[in-house]
């Protein structure tokens, strides 16, 4: 029997290497380890190239880990990968859609993929679109006529669609003008109070992450250097005079990218408790 | 039941979403189509042009029908073969692979739905294409067996399509260069296959590569059925291979695609760009 599931997602010294040209090997994820409760919303802040879309693609099952392993709900990505599948959607930087198709065409090759009725996906659709602001005269339109934040929220409604238990955000508001970020931000959170989702939110935005995320990891070459809760992590860094540091300051203590030097920087895997 | 209800749903997604966007690109499916119309028809003025520039006397009607199978026939495999193939490669090109591989489907239901439409949209086409060629020359098929034809046909899609599954693993290993592997696999079948000539021209090397291609014994057995008359159970000798072949690649091809589908995962190839 399936053990008692605590946990939504479970990484365990997960590692993801790239062999390139020249016998040269990129450590992308290096020995991560974290977990995410069942309804948290967790962040992982990191700069580009950190290794937090390499992170989302292996717990997507899209890519296998060389080391370590990811289990979702309690079923493992590698060997149990189509019931992972099922429980999981994500909300990438690029919408990823059939640029020529229609957005309810679009939305409903994804309902049929997730075994959904056009009746049933038509029904949840009319309430996702409502809570998410759609205009639902536009839905019969090609997706390439949609601005890039029309698509994002019509990524949004593909992944609600499916009713994942674990949602991942591969930076969803990358990109996006001030309003559209606003816009987006705000439907998370409201579709997180709503559906009670399980989130893995990876982004640049600071603002972003204190505000939607109950703990945060800052990733840095493939490591995970600092976790915890945000006001924790503010804790953790030297004060700058009178002022509180912020989120950025910490981002930029633990990724070393800031006056110092990055090889300076301390290494910690030690969640902050 | 429930299992089989979702597998089912998820095939017809497939076909639909093919067809949408078949729909979407209808400019692009006029070109290639009046391409194809155009192809089939130069080779049957081949056909026709053969008696004035050989000099003898000779069966026009069956030159013209000779051409114009080798024409429609090619262009129904090939439209097979492609679609299968480039399954991959159309998903990447879309940018929608990797949603399409993260939903919880079976490959087998992923690759046998987009063959299924190939074949729906491959018959479909190929009709066009006879009613088009029609205008242009006086078909007497007064001794053609077309349900031995269809036969072979059918038999014939089968191996094809087991040979797009195989053929759909290049571009799923190699983003870069795998669609151009796929398009020079295609231009050998077509040389090797006797689809405007009989293998028997060819030389010896060439004869024996002929007869591992699914293609000759379709090209042949259609001939067999619309030139000659004969019945299906006359042309055992092309859709028993045929059928063996389908048979044997059919299920090789998904098992090899899983199989290559987790060495992708590994090496990090299932994503949107090369």
């Amino acid at each position: 029997m399936r053990e008692k599931i605590n946990f939504a997602l479970l990484v365990n010294e997960v590692s993801k290497y790239f062999h390139k040209k020249r016998k040269k090997t990129i450590k992308a994820v290096d020995k991560v380890t974290f977990t995410i409760e069942k309804g948290e919303t967790f962040g992982v802040l990191g700069p580009n190239g950190s290794g937090k879309s390499t992170l989302i693609r292996m717990i997507s099952t899209l890519l296998i880990p060389d080391q370590g392993s990811i289990s979702v709900f309690g079923y493992d990505t590698e060997k149990e990968s189509v019931k992972v599948r099922g429980l999981i959607n994500r909300v990438s930087v690029e919408a990823s859609f059939f640029k020529k198709l229609s957005a309810i065409e679009n939305l409903l090759f994804t309902a049929g993929l997730y075994g959904i009725s056009k009746k049933q996906a038509k029904e949840k659709l009319n309430d996702i679109f409502e809570k998410i602001g759609l205009d639902k005269k536009r839905l019969g339109d090609p997706i390439e006529d949609f601005s890039r934040g029309m698509q994002q929220k019509v990524s949004i409604a593909r992944a609600f669609l499916t009713a994942p238990q674990l949602l991942l955000l591969d930076e969803p508001t990358t990109g996006l003008d001030p309003r559209a970020k606003k816009e987006v931000q705000a439907l998370i959170f409201e579709v997180k109070e709503t559906y009670g989702t399980s989130i893995l939110l990876t982004t640049h935005d600071m603002y972003e992450a204190e505000e939607l995320c109950s703990r945060v990891s800052i990733l840095h070459k493939g490591q995970i250097r600092k976790m915890g809760p945000v006001k924790q992590l503010k804790d953790s860094v030297p004060k700058k005079g009178l002022k509180e540091p912020t989120l950025e300051d910490v981002f930029l203590h633990y990724t070393g990218t800031s006056l110092k030097e990055e090889n300076e920087q301390p290494v910690e895997f030690r969640e902050v408790s | 039941m429930q299992l089989v209800l979702r597998e089912l749903r998820a095939a017809w997604a497939f076909v639909e979403r093919n067809f949408n966007l078949t729909k979407r690109y209808w400019k692009w499916e006029v070109v290639f189509l009046a391409y194809t119309v155009a192809n089939s028809v130069t080779m049957g003025f081949i056909g026709k042009g053969v008696e004035s520039f050989s000099g003898a006397t000779l069966d026009v009607n069956f030159l013209i029908l000779y051409m114009l199978i080798g024409s429609i026939l090619w262009g129904y495999l090939s439209i097979l073969f492609e679609i299968v193939a480039e399954t991959v490669a159309w998903e990447r090109w879309e940018e929608t692979i990797e949603y399409t591989f993260m939903s919880p489907i079976s490959r087998a239901t992923h690759l046998l739905s987009v063959c299924w439409y190939s074949i729906l949209y491959g018959l479909l086409r190929s009709a066009l294409i006879l009613f088009f060629v029609s205008w242009f020359f006086n078909l007497d098929l007064s001794n053609a067996n077309l349900a031995a034809a269809g036969g072979v046909l059918a038999v014939g899609s089968l191996s094809f399509i087991g040979l797009g599954m195989i053929a759909a693993i290049l571009p799923l290993i190699s983003p870069e260069k795998g669609v151009q592997v796929v398009h020079i696999f295609q231009a050998l079948l077509l040389m090797f296959s006797g689809v405007y000539y009989e293998v028997e021209v060819l030389p010896l090397w060439m004869q024996k590569v002929a007869w591992i291609s699914p293609a000759t014994y379709a090209l042949k057995g259609m001939r067999e059925a619309i030139l000659e008359g004969k019945p299906f159970s006359a042309l055992n000798s092309y859709t028993l291979p045929l059928l063996l072949m389908g048979i044997v690649m059919l299920p090789v091809g998904i098992f090899t695609f899983r199989k290559m589908e987790l060495h992708a995962k590994k090496k990090g190839l299932l994503k949107r760009n090369g």
